[in-house]
């Protein structure tokens, strides 16, 4: 039926810490490696060692730059920046006469399906293979009644579905629902494959309609928010948003050093310019 | 969003078939059994005649044949067509489902009309050549055809809702787009109303002029209609990385590197830049072809008798020509949120 269950009081899902995220693909690749052994059947790829491989993956992570605003990436910034941001540089490399004030931030953002409470990838289904788990809010796809129109695809926001060519039907994250309720793994292992793989448990997985769940508490701690919510699909993974930077950057809070007098460095002699480098150190 | 050339044939070619069919259905309604049957005198049994049988019957059969092609080419689309039957499950939440139902339900009628108007036999005795058909009076000719006029606004209905109500596609869910679809359906529908009208056998009797009058004035509606929606699809804003990662609050967000090298699925269906680059040179190919020179033919057919034939059917090709580059352009020019994640 893809008419949605009414609300569960479980909500399965994943939260993302952008923070720590190093943007390594361990997540995509071992969701990649699960997927193509377990019950769901291989994830096929088309010319996998041909020219232009292509295959389903259901979770991709994508790398951005944040340039924060008025320094340019990769350029002086000069003209660009205020009097305040060349006022007040960063020690990052004192000898430069760029005013890397606010230097950009990196952030790796791992992509995958949300699981949100009310999907229109479900609704639009025309013949019922798109469903909403009841129990836990799972969104999945039934391989043996899918025909192919990649409408789910469509109304998918966040690009959680890709479609198999091989296959002839949609592909999409199950939340390791073959791994998650396994009685054949060890407790510790009844978690995503993704989420076991990180290396920086930058990946949490639980139940966020539980308010005193560790993952909800995650969340209202660290401020984790959802992808697009204004689109109205309410989707039940969180983000956790990078943590203010420790280096000058805009969010961090001033030390009560970067209000000294100004100085300028490059008009002084070379020992103490070391040593004023090495003081501010 | 990548034009897929079986998307485009259905949604041309079977809007071209309903449009046809609702014209059909909504004059059998209006005008059965007024002016196209006259009572038959010195028959035994009340008998009506209808004279203006073979223009319906033809355009029952060409209905037939462009709504059958079109929805047979959407299931070209399909990754497992042989499983299309259980698209019917879903009506109650799915646009496309209520489509499958409403176009297999507006067989009923159109099967039933064309019953009525090709198995009841001709008497033999007709005095205009074929286009003349008894007809027992208890034969609900007008109530099918307002069946059938229906079950085609809603199939075309459901067709536009299967776009119009997908959000992350903002040049889709557009308040002008479910319009558009029923007018153009029904313009396209009219200009091959016309061109089977003015084929020797198919006489539509004081209908002919008036269709090509309608033609005209369609064309400039559709042309309306679409030159707004392409206005308000250009103004709309479009969103970046840092709305879609939701860190547009940290600064501006830039893609450095994207999750794979090579295309996937969702950037070689969803990131197709070409039509974007070029829209304005195909919209004004669309304008000209689909609407403009249409109705500059209907309005010479209309004024001379003796062009009637080549006007009609020159107008078809061209409207068809030019529907072809609209739908061409609804689907290349619509950018989906998605790709926003690219940075693209």
């Amino acid at each position: 039926m893809t008419t949605l269950p009414p609300p569960a009081a479980k909500k399965l899902g994943l939260v993302i810490d952008l923070d720590t995220c190093v943007g390594c693909h361990a997540c995509a690749v071992a969701c990649k490696e699960w997927n193509d052994g377990g019950d769901f059947g291989p994830l096929p790829d088309e010319e996998p060692y041909g020219a232009h491989p292509s295959g389903v993956w259901f979770n991709r992570v994508h790398s951005y730059e944040v340039e924060r605003p008025g320094v340019g990436i990769g350029d002086s910034g000069f003209g660009k920046a205020d009097e305040a941001v060349c006022a007040e540089p960063a020690s990052s490399h004192p000898e430069s006469r760029i005013p890397n004030a606010r230097p950009s931030l990196t952030v790796h953002f791992p992509r995958s399906c949300l699981h949100c409470e009310t999907p229109a990838c479900v609704t639009v289904c025309p013949t019922g293979a798109s469903y909403k788990r009841a129990e836990d809010g799972i969104v999945l796809v039934d391989e043996d009644k899918c025909i192919g129109c990649q409408l789910c695809a469509w109304a998918c926001p966040y690009g959680a579905r890709e479609f198999s060519n091989e296959r002839g039907t949609m592909q999409k994250c199950t939340l390791c629902v073959d791994r998650i309720y396994n009685r054949t793994l060890d407790p510790a292992d009844r978690q995503p494959a993704c989420v076991a793989a990180c290396p920086t448990r930058a990946r949490h997985f639980g139940d966020l309609g539980d308010h005193d769940s560790p993952v909800s508490r995650l969340v209202a701690e660290r401020g984790g928010y959802a992808l697009m919510p204004e689109l109205g699909y309410k989707p039940v993974n969180r983000y956790l948003p990078p943590r203010p930077r420790r280096d000058g950057g805009e969010d961090a809070p001033r030390p009560p050093a970067s209000r000294e007098e100004k100085l300028d460095r490059d008009a002084l002699p070379g020992v103490l310019r070391w040593l004023d480098r090495a003081l501010s150190r | 969003m990548r034009p897929t050339f079986s998307i485009i044939a259905f949604t041309v070619l079977s809007g071209t078939g309903y449009g046809l069919w609702f014209l059909i259905g909504a004059s059998l309604l209006a005008a059965w059994p007024y002016c196209a049957m006259t009572p038959l005198a010195g028959e035994p049994a009340p008998v009506y005649v209808c004279i203006y049988s073979g223009i319906i019957a033809t355009a029952l059969i060409a209905g037939f044949v462009l709504v059958t092609i079109g929805l047979l080419s959407s299931l070209a689309h399909l990754g497992r067509p042989s499983r299309a039957w259980r698209a019917l499950s879903q009506w109650r939440s799915s646009w496309l489902s209520r489509e499958g139902v409403a176009a297999l339900l507006t067989y009923l009628p159109a099967l039933a009309l064309g019953a009525c108007f090709l198995l009841v036999p001709s008497p033999p005795d007709s005095a205009s050549g074929g286009g003349v058909l008894r007809f027992n009076p208890l034969v609900p000719v007008g109530p099918l055809g307002a069946l059938l006029a229906l079950g085609a606004l809603a199939t075309v209905y459901c067709t536009a809702n299967i776009y119009a109500s997908l959000k992350p596609i903002r040049a889709w869910h557009n308040r002008l787009v479910t319009p558009a679809y029923l007018l153009l359906g029904l313009y396209s529908g009219a200009l091959l109303l016309a061109a089977l009208t003015v084929l020797p056998y198919a006489d539509f009797g004081p209908a002919l002029p008036v269709l090509l009058i309608a033609v005209v004035v369609l064309a400039v509606c559709c042309a309306w209609l679409k030159i707004a929606y392409w206005r308000d699809i250009d103004r709309s804003p479009t969103i970046g990385p840092g709305r879609a990662t939701g860190l547009e609050a940290l600064g501006e967000v830039r893609s450095f590197e994207p999750p794979h090298t090579e295309e996937n699925y969702l950037t070689h269906e969803m990131g197709f830049v070409l039509a974007r680059r070029h829209s304005a040179r195909l919209r004004r190919i669309a304008l000209l072809a689909g609407f403009a020179l249409p109705a500059l033919l209907s309005a010479i057919g209309f004024a001379l008798p003796s062009l009637r034939l080549a006007a009609a059917w020159l107008a078809l090709g061209s409207g068809l020509v030019g529907l072809f580059v609209e739908r061409w352009l609804f689907f290349a020019e619509a950018r989906h949120i998605v790709i926003a994640y690219y940075g693209r």
